[in-house]
């Protein structure tokens, strides 16, 4: 009976375009990927111009990054790769067609990456208090003021671009949570999961970049 | 293609509903349309506007440059006509150009498929063109940018008093609908191919436009990213860019150039892609050394990645840097020049015919021979040092995007028409206008090569009094080539209404979009097509009047 | 592509593996790598070592591409190789600025 449910649920799915579930499968599939090329080469070119303010100011980097919470930062990576484990244990729950599971995974995935999104909330407010934020109200009693104002912007601008990211990735989440309670998902049709599996596993990748460069420079010093 | 018999002359009949009227005329079904060829059109309308928008920008700037002195408009004015004329013409139109109109009518009905991977996508990416075209009409009302098209710092950062964030939010946006059309493309070559098509059968203009959409997501993120740092950078004040703040700005160039001189090939390979075709159809042969011109196409998008310094000569990057983006610079010609040399050899001994589309494909050999060439004297750090803001460069990439992309996308364009359109236009008048198109490009740009390198800088509003002569010439060669360009715009449009119904066929050529009715049913194909030939396989056909139906009709027009 | 479903001990073994390359970059960073053994930029071969090693882990299991085509794998290494490139040739810029 289940199994006649999903194959009526993934033949409903194939779209005209395509000969085959299968062939559909591949090519969403292949999308996602060139889409995660993109995103790649997007906080690639942040990434670059990290590379080169940190080479130019690496004694001013060092000394703002030292005003980042490395306890903070390493519970949020933490949180970040529980909540790849969550994501990768819905794709399995959806593969073998466990829906109820699948949406337990799912509500865990969006739970952790809002307890990060917290995190952030807090660490940013911490800046805000401390006139870390770059613009008019920064103020840097440091000795590299302005090597701290380009690396907190760095700062701000990598991990707000990988928050909006996190925070679209909850919204396609949350939009998978009916159909997987209603077992729309099967070892026939999976991919909407598989596919939102990969976006997040790419956002926890950035952050596990994110977390050593921002965080832990020159802290043995 | 599949087995050349003599098939019978179809018209898209009432029978056979075409994509234009299978789905009533009504607005709805056009702006809510999954369909890539309705899509196609509608990009073809969307382009067209941006494209005048954009020679109006260039037209100014050349009345102005009639006279040595600044005497038509004030130097901000000018400064922000050139940046009008270079943001509209290299984002809204040269880039989507190809791809998005024949590109995206194109892909599927080559590779045999009913539409392309993610229809939806297809449309967003229209959408997203027309917001970014709304904001930058926006900006452009509102008095406009006059940092240059490239956004350099820290005057686009710091001092510029325009509308530069507005601007940037466009091509931010502009640049997303760019990444879904290479994206799609990439998805529905590599998965969507009809059953017997292998990559070594695809048409060659397939293979352009898959090297065109690797360039396109591979760069295009980066410079999205670089603009929106601007726009932060200019917005809070803050120093990534500018040096007074502690910031780098040949940072700055060098992530702006990333893209924009892989965007350059994004911008010619449709084109390479075009002529191909135009040359196999019209020498009614097969395009030599196939194999060749497809990997040169990858070639060219990969080093095209590895050059960009050669924008930056003179910006402080390192000598040695230089020397190294100069030698791979000159790489990167090389296939370049073997599709010039191959599409030579196509015409060898082929059976060759004067129609509008091959006058355009051998004046584009022509004019982007000379554009490459030019293209490796600038490569020459050397020479670049004198050159370098120059008419010299202008010139350059004028040969190369207008006497090269523009021709290619008006050949294609009258080339593929009766099959995009079912009518045909008018062979005299589209004839007059590809010599005018021609004769006024050379009399636009050629001058300016010698105005280059007798030092007259490029984005000045006045010159020497000894430059006028060359200034009036290219100025009147602007005139004629905007004759050309109008004259297409006006016989194309009549040609919707009293042109006469195409064939399926009406060149005679090979290829799958050759096999169906003009225009095509919703569905691309009545039976979904099975490849067992090579691509450009004239074999089979015979040299019947039969087979060349448009000289049989020169006859009948000349008769 | 047929199915195929990674068993969750998999998952967990990478999760763990994850946790403690994030452990050990914490704790990598609060000593001075350089100055113990001679190297010199130690500590950041190593950060950036442990990230590459956490990221490839993420790729091959928790993305499947370990399980998936040779389309799939050639996609992931042509986005990281068009990185790498952005990133040295821009850095060699600045790297050979004193060399001429």
């Amino acid at each position: 009976m289940r199994e006649a449910h999903a194959a009526h649920e993934a033949h409903a799915a194939l779209q005209h375009q395509f000969d085959t579930l299968e062939q559909q499968k591949e090519a969403s599939t292949l999308g996602m990927w060139v889409f995660l090329v993109t995103e790649i080469m997007f906080f690639g070119g942040l990434f670059c111009a990290y590379l080169i303010h940190r080479r130019q100011a690496y004694e001013g980097f060092a000394e703002a990054s030292f005003h980042l919470d490395v306890g903070l930062g390493a519970f949020n990576t933490a949180v970040l790769i529980g909540s790849s484990l969550t994501m990768a244990l819905a794709v399995w729950a959806a593969q073998v067609g466990r829906g109820k599971a699948c949406f337990g995974f799912l509500v865990g995935t969006i739970g952790l990456g809002t307890v990060f999104l917290g995190v952030k909330v807090v660490e940013y407010s911490h800046k805000f208090h401390e006139h870390h934020v770059p613009g008019e109200r920064f103020h840097w009693t440091g000795a590299h003021p302005e090597a701290a104002e380009v690396f907190y912007s760095l700062y701000f601008a990598m991990t707000g671009l990988h928050a909006l990211h996190m925070i679209a990735g909850i919204g396609v989440l949350a939009a998978l949570l009916l159909p997987a309670w209603r077992g729309r998902y099967s070892a026939a049709y999976h991919n909407p999961v598989e596919l939102t599996g990969l976006y997040w596993h790419f956002v926890d990748i950035v952050w596990i970049f994110l977390f050593p460069l921002l965080y832990l420079i020159g802290r043995h010093g | 293609m599949t087995i050349a018999t003599a098939a019978p002359e179809t018209h898209a009949t009432p029978e056979v509903k075409s994509y234009l009227g299978s789905a009533g005329w009504d607005l709805k079904s056009w702006l809510l349309t999954r369909d890539h060829k309705r899509i196609a059109i509608l990009y073809v309308i969307s382009i067209t506007l941006f494209f005048f928008l954009g020679a109006l920008g260039a037209l100014l700037v050349r009345l102005e440059l009639l006279t040595p002195a600044g005497d038509m408009v004030q130097a901000d004015t000018y400064n922000r006509l050139f940046t009008l004329h270079g943001v509209i013409m290299v984002f809204f139109f040269l880039i989507p150009s190809i791809p998005a109109t024949l590109g995206n009518f194109l892909v599927p009905i080559m590779i045999g498929a009913k539409d392309l991977a993610f229809p939806r996508i297809n449309l967003a990416s229209w959408y997203l063109y027309n917001i970014a075209g709304v904001l930058v009409l926006w900006a452009i009302l509102m008095g406009g940018v006059d940092t240059g098209w490239t956004f350099y710092t820290p005057f686009s950062t710091t001092y510029s008093n325009s509308y530069v964030t507005l601007t940037i939010v466009a091509v931010f946006i502009n640049g997303f609908s760019s990444i879904f059309t290479g994206l799609n493309f990439i998805v529905t070559i590599h998965r969507m191919r009809a059953p017997g098509l292998t990559w070594f059968r695809l048409p060659l203009f397939i293979w352009a436009h898959y090297a065109t959409s690797l360039i396109i997501v591979l760069g295009t993120p980066v410079v999205a990213i670089t603009l929106a740092l601007v726009a932060v950078e200019r917005s809070l004040g803050i120093g990534i860019f500018d040096p007074a703040l502690g910031g780098d700005p040949v940072l700055f160039q060098h992530l702006f150039w990333f893209y924009s001189h892989p965007a350059v090939y994004i911008m010619i390979l449709p084109s390479m892609g075009v002529i191909s075709e135009l040359v196999a159809a019209f020498a009614r042969k097969r395009v030599f050394g196939y194999h060749f011109v497809a990997f040169a196409s990858i070639a060219i998008a990969v080093l095209g990645f590895l050059v960009w310094g050669h924008h930056m000569f003179v910006s402080g990057q390192s000598a040695y840097a230089g020397m190294v983006f100069s030698v791979l610079s000159m790489l990167v010609a090389i296939p370049s020049a073997v599709k010039v040399f191959n599409w030579t050899a196509t015409l060898y001994q082929g059976s060759i015919s004067r129609e509008t589309p091959m006058l355009y494909a051998l004046g584009f050999i022509g004019l982007f021979t000379i554009g490459g060439m030019t293209g490796v004297m600038l490569a020459t750090m050397g020479i670049d040092v004198h050159v370098h803001d120059t008419y010299f460069v202008v010139a350059h990439f004028h040969y190369i995007m207008v006497g090269g992309a523009i021709m290619g996308y008006l050949g294609g364009l009258h080339y593929w028409w009766p099959k995009m359109t079912g009518r045909l236009y008018p062979s005299f008048w589209a004839r007059i206008s590809a010599i005018l198109v021609f004769v006024g490009f050379n009399l636009t740009f050629f001058p300016q090569f010698v105005l280059g390198y007798l030092g007259m800088p490029r984005r000045y509003w006045a010159y020497p009094p000894e430059f006028q002569v060359l200034n009036v010439l290219s100025t009147a060669g602007a005139t004629i080539l905007g004759i050309g360009y109008l004259l297409p715009f006006t016989y194309l449009f009549w040609s919707l209404k009293y042109g006469q119904r195409a064939s399926d066929n009406p060149w005679g050529a090979t290829g799958l979009e050759w096999e169906t009715t003009s225009p095509p049913p919703t569905e691309n194909f009545l039976t979904p097509p099975v490849v067992t030939k090579d691509a450009y396989d004239y074999r089979d056909f015979d040299e019947t009047a039969e087979r060349r139906p448009h000289l049989a009709r020169e006859e009948e027009e000349y008769a | 592509m047929s199915l195929h479903v990674v068993p969750r001990k998999v998952y967990y073994w990478i999760f763990a593996a994850l946790m403690v390359g994030t452990a050990l970059t914490v704790g990598a960073a609060f000593v001075d790598l350089s100055a113990a053994t001679g190297i010199p930029g130690l500590n950041d071969v190593v950060m950036l070592g442990i990230a590459v090693a956490k990221a490839v882990l993420v790729v091959l299991f928790f993305m499947h591409v370990k399980y998936s085509g040779r389309l799939t794998a050639l996609t992931v290494l042509s986005g990281v190789l068009f990185l790498v490139i952005l990133l040295t040739i821009t850095l060699s810029d600045y790297l050979t600025r004193g060399w001429l």
